[in-house]
């Protein structure tokens, strides 16, 4: 496929662009921040009526089918601004599990729910800081017509908002096992779930959950127990491009607004912009962005193929932008100077949301070793 | 694209009747390669027979014009070519400047007259050419250059040195920027003019490289007498064309950070000399830098793959040239400091005159970033005409 948007893409990034921009500007993170809000309900409102909510679910379950292409676009928008929403977690990660695993009854109870807005879901996948999915040590026990889950989550996204949680389980084997490998679709009201927000440093909340005991009925799973792991793979593997998606739309503002400054900020009589070393250093970073539109336009375009080299080209895209990505809000921090490390100014939202997705569905060391391993050595 | 399929497949067993054994292994060396010329002496009857049987067709430059003796293939043809001539590893039939880098400018700028008479010959292989850029005082600072070319009536006379001209002394004509305008401002002065290398007057001095190897020259001229109809362009126009021959030379010389074709990664080498420890290399430290450098190389192939897409679909940036020649040198710095290190301490061997060990190719590649405009000066281009900074 040609690395080119077609019309429609582009079409659609535009009006991304106009939605985001007008509707969640940077300054919205930063009053959802100091009010100590959770999300912004309105703005999840705003994207189910431009019908991202269900953009890459099939037509004949009320989504837009669009592909991700498409659904890439709309989050490195989103990335430009640093807003906030679960538009990855429910929209694209969740909604991909659920149209690939789910049974009739599944899909049709949650996907059009999720396309128009109404449900929001979270994937609870990590059981400790450093993301190793096959490490997953949660126990689900088969007892009576259900399961028993018991075990914990940490840095579970959007889970403190969702109202069903897929949980990554064990039905068999031991931690470091793929085999054995469930899923489940837990309402987070369930009793015996505790849920405890973890605010981080980008201002966004994450879950701890604690199952203690919970028995979920059989109708729960998702898919057929034990054999999640190919599925979960290919789940991952496109959360982590679109990580790098948001990732991309961030690290370019960080260095557009940089380059802007650079041009307009005067020390010992001239723009600094002028100055050889701050020069060669944005037109280095310049020529890294444009791998980096490289890579993730041909990361989301293999998500939408599932082709053999899906997952190479997932960690490299990822492993790229995440070390891209640091080095833009790096350079833009210097390049502001003092002005820079003030909460004022809004540079600083980025730096930390950066650290923050470069750690979503692996940071950059984990994809590095991931894509050695595959490449073989 | 059934038509691209009847052409795969036509063109598959073309070359599985035409492409003979001696040319479907890799190149060993310089010297195993075919530059074609005047004085050529071919290695092999094999090298022979694939050059006129490849520029017969056209095939030695497969996207210019049937009507100079091109190829005339689309750029998904071409691209179907090159497919399958990787498959069977067969090498380019010729290596040349003359296709590289003078064949785009000549198109774009020359008369037809001088188009009729100049290109045919270089998609033969009869002609070898070399470039005469840079000079002892003009580096970086190209169009600082000074070897001047006076109008005598009927011809130009030109005096002056060039220096880092690649195979001057195995060339049949140069490509040369001369000054014609001694007054104006630097970049308004300068004229593109072809001669022949064996025109009186001229002499030429290898120079021995840190790589052992001579490939550039210093290159004198003495009341060198050239006819007026070499002048390519207009008079005092020639940093024009300098400028984007440049650029299709720089777009050469960043390809050079991507493998060939075929050959196998980093990793697999390493796998190789260094040991493996449970189906992974041995040495973790070495692992990392090799997966971050191939991770740069597949994002660097993808940008290739997208500037042209772009191009194509008319949504170019203009950023390329400079870009892709900053990044790709660098990459092949790196890619060859990973193979010393792989190699070890046999990556020292230092080889016969005409064998190309690691060691040579890795001092070669430190060149790479400094023909062809600097890195430093690819950084001035970026920051100053795309990024739009000032000063």
């Amino acid at each position: 496929m040609a690395l080119v948007l077609n019309e429609e893409q582009q079409m659609l990034r535009e009006s991304a662009k106009t939605f985001i921009q007008e509707s969640s500007p940077v300054s919205a993170l930063r009053q959802l921040r100091d009010k100590g809000d959770e999300w912004s309900p309105e703005l999840w409102a705003g994207m189910a009526e431009m019908g991202w909510t269900g953009i890459t679910i099939p037509e004949k379950y009320d989504g837009l089918e669009f592909g991700y292409v498409g659904a890439g676009l709309v989050v490195e928008e989103c990335g430009r601004t640093l807003a906030s929403s679960p538009l990855v977690s429910t929209s694209v990660v969740c909604a991909s599990l659920i149209a690939a695993l789910g049974n009739d009854a599944q899909k049709q109870a949650m996907l059009p729910a999720i396309a128009s807005g109404e449900l929001v879901l979270a994937l609870a996948l990590s059981e400790s800081a450093n993301f190793d999915p096959a490490a997953t040590a949660l126990t689900a026990n088969s007892s009576g017509d259900g399961y028993v889950l018991s075990g914990g989550k940490v840095h579970v996204l959007d889970g403190c908002i969702a109202s069903k949680l897929i949980v990554v389980a064990r039905t068999a084997g031991v931690p470091g096992d793929k085999e054995g490998i469930s899923l489940f679709i837990v309402d987070r009201d369930t009793d015996g779930l505790n849920v405890n927000p973890v605010l981080n440093a980008d201002s966004r909340r994450a879950a701890e959950l604690s199952f203690c005991s919970i028995r979920v009925p059989s109708e729960a799973l998702l898919g057929e127990a034990g054999t999640a792991w190919p599925e979960l793979q290919r789940t991952l593997d496109i959360g982590a491009v679109f990580s790098a998606a948001e990732l991309l739309g961030l690290a370019q503002e960080a260095f557009e607004s940089t380059l802007g400054y650079l041009k307009e900020r005067k020390q010992f009589g001239v723009p600094v912009g002028s100055f050889q070393a701050l020069q060669h250093r944005a037109a280095q970073l310049f020529c890294e962005l444009e791998l980096c539109k490289s890579v993730v336009l041909k990361a989301l375009q293999a998500i939408d193929e599932d082709g053999p080299e899906r997952s190479l080209i997932a960690s490299m895209a990822k492993a790229k932008m995440a070390k891209t990505a640091q080095l833009a809000v790096n350079e833009a921090v210097q390049m502001f100077g003092g002005i820079g490390m003030t909460d004022e100014f809004d540079i600083g939202f980025f730096m930390k949301r950066s650290a923050a997705a470069s750690q979503e569905y692996g940071d950059y060391y984990y994809h590095t070793n991931r894509f050695a391993r595959l490449k073989g050595y | 694209m059934a038509n691209l399929e009847e052409f795969r497949r036509e063109t598959r067993a073309w070359l599985e009747d035409n492409c003979p054994p001696l040319m479907r292994r890799p190149v060993k060396s310089d010297k195993d390669q075919c530059w074609g010329g005047r004085d050529w002496v071919f290695e092999s009857d094999d090298q022979r027979l694939w050059l006129e049987r490849m520029a017969e067709r056209g095939w030695t430059a497969p996207q210019w014009p049937a009507e100079y003796g091109g190829g005339g293939l689309s750029r998904e043809e071409a691209k179907i070519l090159q497919q399958e001539m990787a498959r069977i590893v067969a090498r380019r039939p010729l290596e040349s400047f003359g296709i590289d880098m003078l064949g785009p400018a000549l198109f774009k700028f020359a008369s037809e007259e001088q188009k009729q008479r100049f290109i045919p010959p270089i998609i033969r292989g009869e002609i070898r050419w070399c470039q005469g850029y840079s000079e002892p005082n003009a580096g970086s600072d190209l169009a600082g250059l000074q070897t001047r070319a006076e109008d005598k009536g009927d011809h130009y006379l030109v005096d002056g040195a060039k220096v880092w001209t690649s195979y001057a002394d195995r060339a049949d004509w140069i490509f040369c920027l001369v000054r014609t305008d001694f007054d104006a401002p630097k970049h308004q002065g300068i004229s593109f003019l072809l001669f022949d290398m064996a025109s009186p007057g001229i002499s030429v001095n290898p120079v021995k490289l840190i790589s052992g190897n001579s490939p550039f020259c210093e290159t004198v001229f003495e009341n060198v007498e050239v006819p007026k109809e070499n002048l390519v362009g207009e008079l005092n126009k020639g940093w024009d064309i300098a400028k984007y021959l440049l650029t299709h030379e720089r777009e050469m010389i960043g390809g050079f950070g991507l493998s060939r074709a075929g050959s196998t990664s980093l990793g697999q080498t390493a796998m190789q000399t260094a040991g493996d420890q449970q189906g992974q290399l041995a040495n973790g430290g070495l692992r990392a830098d090799i997966a971050a450098f191939e991770i740069d190389e597949m994002a660097f192939a993808l940008t290739i793959e997208r500037v042209v897409d772009e191009a194509k679909a008319g949504q170019g940036t203009g950023a390329a040239s400079s870009l892709l020649k900053l990044y790709g040198t660098e990459l092949n710095k790196t890619r060859n400091e990973l193979l010393m290190s792989i190699g070890g301490s046999g990556a020292l061997a230092w080889g016969g005159e005409d064998t190309m060990t690691a060691a040579k190719n890795w001092l070669r590649s430190k060149g790479n970033s400094i023909e062809g405009g600097t890195s430093e000066i690819q950084l001035n281009i970026i920051a100053k005409r795309i990024l739009g900074l000032p000063g």
